[in-house]
């Protein structure tokens, strides 16, 4: 019997239900689909290293799992919550007709069940499906040749989603039983008929509290992009945030009592068709879910913030490797290493310093490995250091500099290269020529975290002495240039000499980059395949011979440019369905006092034309609402993520944004059409 | 006199041919302008029926209703909204207020979906909140107001637009008799100043009593009819406790 009720009362309330039933559905999919990833690349062909950080991003991709279950979970509870209260009449009725409380939640618990069962069945099913588009993406994502096409399905995966939502449907059942055994009768009877009490807010107080809450919230964007550089901590990113959160509530507060004010002063506008219904229907609704509208808005933000930030790692690090990286391989090894360095440094070895005596190119003949017969465009150089460090090249700006990024590291030696060898490497690597007169120096960096202070030096002329000759910077600002590959800006500073301002004595390190001789894609992999091998010749526990080749470059930041990717659509997208999914049930959950409304608007002879645009209105404002803030925020928000992730590069934003917009349009804006139409259908008239 | 509504041999069945139910059963009758009417009858005698084709929320199943000489069972759609907003005005039992709105809102709303001008909409209000004196409460929210209030401010929202037809479903139901005493004399005035036609359904012989007509109803037939003419309030009323008695104590709760 209570087996039926169950039944019918799903079946009775599908309409009200449906947007929970989608909100389950694409919840258990997504979840699924990205635990499912790493089933989708087993027959994918990649290499051991890509493998590798494949690996890795399941392993986090589980660990977010957690979150995300988390977050779906108090989702869940909230959107049943919602629809139990709806249904207060319902279980009065019950009541009254002698029914214990202890089986309305057992019609509870069989409903929970149902629904539970219905959602995870459809929900793995579309996952499964999705999965495979999923492996398209991923083996393009990872480079890797999709050869066959199989369908794949991940019973892990599979059994972990039921896991996982069997125990958050658990906590529904735990939480209707709960709710349902506080409640008194008289309050489920007379649920419906309490009339809203309308609390005018003291406009004066409201404007009051706007400014200051748009004073603080416009200190917080200031803290976080122009004074940015202040930020030296983690407890001071704290700050902003903290003032953000506030601010945005208080905003919200502050804004219903302050737009109710504006618009009915705006008499032209608010005496016409049904404006000031709509007016007094959103203002009433954003003052009782300020709380809500501040967690929805700041969700977006964070959505829109991970989704563009990720998005844009993964296209600028890509883009990045084809200037940073334009050779196929790079050598360097530290000459001269001494035992009190060896000891200090856990990746050398006392075995190492008989080696460091060599020059380059003999290390690597000892390795049994034939330079010439696999290279081609072949240029060996050496660097030098002095005992110079960063602190001796700022002159009179390194007070002022302490004191403004104190966290920054001062007392890095600073390295010399002679400019014929530059130039040499310029050339390979289809950089800048340099020219100098004798007294002079170039200094070359491209870490943009650097450069800006680097420059304050040079502005102040400041010489460095070698050999007892002063040499003065030529530029008053950083040229842009590197020597080592790899896959960021990463090129602290390099000084650029004459070629007899350096003694031999003082070398450092030495560099070999070449290109390999094989030009077809196959034959580069051979070779590569051969040098990687190196890796395990006996010799490589005698030398601090270090190499860095192309290949592995792009596979390491193809892989992590993935991984970023894909972490960032997880949580981006349950972020969004999270505050989208509240918001429509917000919208519905009220449709019984909005449908008594807007019957009393038929009454007055309101035509469905006008309704309906003032239900559009309304709906639409109400989702608008807490985007327009979020993209608000989300503009310093992004311009903070740039500062941050500058060395990953960020000349892709503008594309990583139009692919946050689509997926903002497509899963915010779906749910705005559906909330649109269930409503419509809700108020229509029988 | 000029003919404000006629109702021709209307109908209205519900259910289907093995359980059918005549709510109206050929009723006639005709209201002209200035007049007002009551009509009464027990729960289920057809009344509500008869208010909701007149007001044309409902459709008559065979008959004619003209209002102003035009055939309102032939209107359809937007033109069926734009006669009911532009025509007839409705008080309510519940009141039917929006709750959201301020009195003075809820008075505006049905005059800016017809658009008017805000200087109308205002002049409008004012003078319809002198006439049913809620002039303190213009600024307030129902919440805020008293039964009567309400009630005041629902018909201030009825009579606002001018229309030719006001139509009231037991507008006293739900007030205490000092507020229902206060509206129906409103009622009067408006009526008899403002020549405002009021059509009204009761159960209640006190409330019909303030009207110049009263139609009777049983089983959804006119069983009998009786005007004022230049009767007293105390007489008229003792007249229509006589036809409910006559009625067979079917309307034994409208004492």
């Amino acid at each position: 019997m209570l087996f039926k009720l169950s039944i019918k009362n799903i079946k009775k309330s599908f309409k009200d239900y449906a947007i929970y039933f989608f909100t389950l559905i694409l919840g258990v999919a997504i979840f699924y689909v990205f635990n499912a990833l790493d089933s989708q690349t087993v027959m994918m062909n990649v290499t051991s290293s890509t493998r590798d950080i494949i690996e890795l991003m399941t392993t986090i991709l589980s660990a977010v799992s957690v979150f995300v279950a988390f977050i779906l979970g108090f989702l869940i509870i909230y959107a049943s919550r919602f629809l139990i209260k709806r249904r207060n009449k319902e279980f009065g009725i019950y009541l009254t007709l002698g029914m214990s409380k202890r089986k309305i939640s057992m019609i509870l618990f069989f409903e929970t069940l149902f629904i539970g069962l219905i959602s995870l069945t459809v929900g793995l099913g579309i996952g499964a499906l999705l999965s495979q588009f999923m492996s398209i993406l991923v083996a393009n994502m990872f480079e890797a040749n999709l050869t066959k096409f199989t369908f794949v399905f991940s019973t892990s995966a599979c059994i972990k989603t039921i896991i996982y939502f069997g125990i958050m449907y658990l906590l529904v059942m735990i939480f209707n039983t709960i709710n349902i055994s506080r409640c008194k009768l008289i309050d489920l009877l007379h649920a419906n008929k309490k009339s809203e009490k309308i609390k005018l807010k003291n406009p004066i107080v409201c404007t009051i509290v706007f400014i200051i809450s748009s004073i603080v919230l416009g200190y917080a964007y200031y803290l976080v992009t122009g004074g940015v550089s202040d930020l030296k901590n983690f407890n001071e990113i704290l700050k902003p945030i903290l003032l953000g959160v506030i601010s945005t509530f208080f905003i919200f507060w502050s804004l219903s009592g302050l737009i109710i004010k504006i618009i009915t002063s705006m008499k032209k506008t608010y005496y016409k068709e049904l404006n000031s219904f709509t007016v007094r229907q959103i203002s009433s609704k954003i003052n009782t879910t300020v709380f809500s509208m501040t967690v929805i808005c700041l969700m977006l933000f964070v959505t829109i913030c991970i989704l563009s930030s990720a998005l844009s790692i993964k296209n600028s690090m890509t883009s990045n490797l084809k200037t940073l990286a334009p050779i196929d391989i790079e050598f360097t090894k530290k000459f001269n290493l001494t035992e009190e360095y060896v000891n200090s440094h856990w990746n050398y070895n006392k075995n190492m310093i008989e080696d460091s005596k060599l020059p380059l190119r003999e290390s690597i003949s000892n390795f049994d490995f034939d330079l010439e017969k696999y290279f081609t465009d072949i240029v060996e150089f050496n660097t030098y250091t002095y005992g110079i460090k960063i602190e001796d090249t700022l002159g009179t700006y390194l007070e002022e500099s302490k004191k403004k990024y104190p966290f920054l590291r001062y007392d890095m030696e600073e390295r010399f290269i002679k400019l014929s060898d530059y130039n040499k490497v310029a050339r390979l690597l289809g950089l800048k020529q340099l020219s100098l007169n004798n007294d002079e120096y170039i200094l070359v960096s491209d870490y943009s975290g650097w450069v800006p202070i680097r420059n304050e030096g040079l502005k102040r002329n400041t010489p460095v002495v070698l050999e007892n000759n002063k040499y003065y910077p030529k530029y008053h600002e950083c040229q842009d240039g590197f020597i080592e590959i790899s896959s960021n800006h990463v090129n602290m500073g390099l000084f650029v000499v004459p070629d007899d301002a350096l003694n031999e004595s003082h070398k450092s390190d030495g560099w070999l980059l070449a290109n390999y001789k094989e030009n077809t894609k196959e034959g580069k992999q051979k070779t590569e395949d051969i040098v990687r091998k190196l890796d395990g010749h006996s010799y490589a526990q005698l030398t601090s011979l270090e190499m860095t080749t192309k290949l592995l470059l792009y596979e390491s930041s193809v892989g992590l440019g993935a991984m970023v990717t894909f972490i960032g659509l997880y949580l981006g997208i349950i972020f969004l369905i999270s505050s989208a999914a509240i918001l429509a049930l917000k919208e519905l959950s009220e449709s019984t006092d909005n449908k008594e409304r807007f019957k009393i608007l038929r009454k007055i002879g309101a035509d469905e034309k006008m309704i309906h645009k003032a239900l559009f209105r309304q709906i639409a404002i109400f989702f608008m609402f807490p985007l327009l803030i979020a993209m608000i925020h989300s503009i310093f928000g992004i311009m903070f993520c740039n500062y941050i992730l500058e060395t990953f590069g960020n000349e892709k934003l503008l594309q990583s944004i139009i692919m946050t917009a689509f997926f903002l349009i497509v899963i915010y804006g779906g749910y705005f059409l559906i909330t649109y139409f269930c409503s419509k259908n809700i108020i229509k008239e029988k | 006199m000029e003919n404000i509504l006629k109702l021709e041999k209307i109908e209205k069945y519900y259910g289907n041919k093995s359980s059918l139910t005549k709510a109206i059963n050929n009723i006639s009758f005709e209201v002209d302008k200035g007049e007002f009417v009551a009509i009464m009858g027990a729960s289920g005698s057809g009344k509500t029926t008869l208010l909701n084709v007149i007001s044309t929320i409902d459709k008559v199943t065979s008959g004619h209703i003209y209002v102003g000489g035009e055939d309102i069972t032939k209107l359809k759609g937007n033109a069926l909204n734009k006669f009911r907003r532009e025509e007839l005005g409705f008080i309510f039992q519940d009141f039917n207020l929006l709750d959201t709105l301020t009195a003075y809102e809820n008075i505006a709303l049905s005059l800016s979906i017809q658009n008017f001008s805000v200087k109308e909409i205002d002049e409008k209000i004012r003078r319809v909140s002198n006439q049913l004196n809620i002039k303190d409460v213009l600024n307030k929210y129902p919440y805020q107001m008293s039964g009567g209030q309400k009630q005041r401010v629902a018909s201030a929202r009825a009579i606002v637009t001018d229309p030719r037809l006001v139509l009231a479903d037991e507008p006293t139901g739900a007030l205490d008799s000092k507020s229902a005493k206060m509206l129906l004399e409103r009622f009067n005035q408006l009526n008899e100043e403002l020549q405002t036609t009021i059509l009204m359904v009761t159960h209640d012989a006190f409330t019909a009593s303030y009207a110049t007509r009263v139609i009777f109803i049983k089983d959804g037939k006119i069983f009998n009819e009786i005007h004022r003419g230049m009767d007293s309030r105390r007489e008229f009323f003792d007249k229509i406790i006589d036809v409910v008695t006559l009625l067979g104590g079917d309307l034994n709760d409208a004492l």
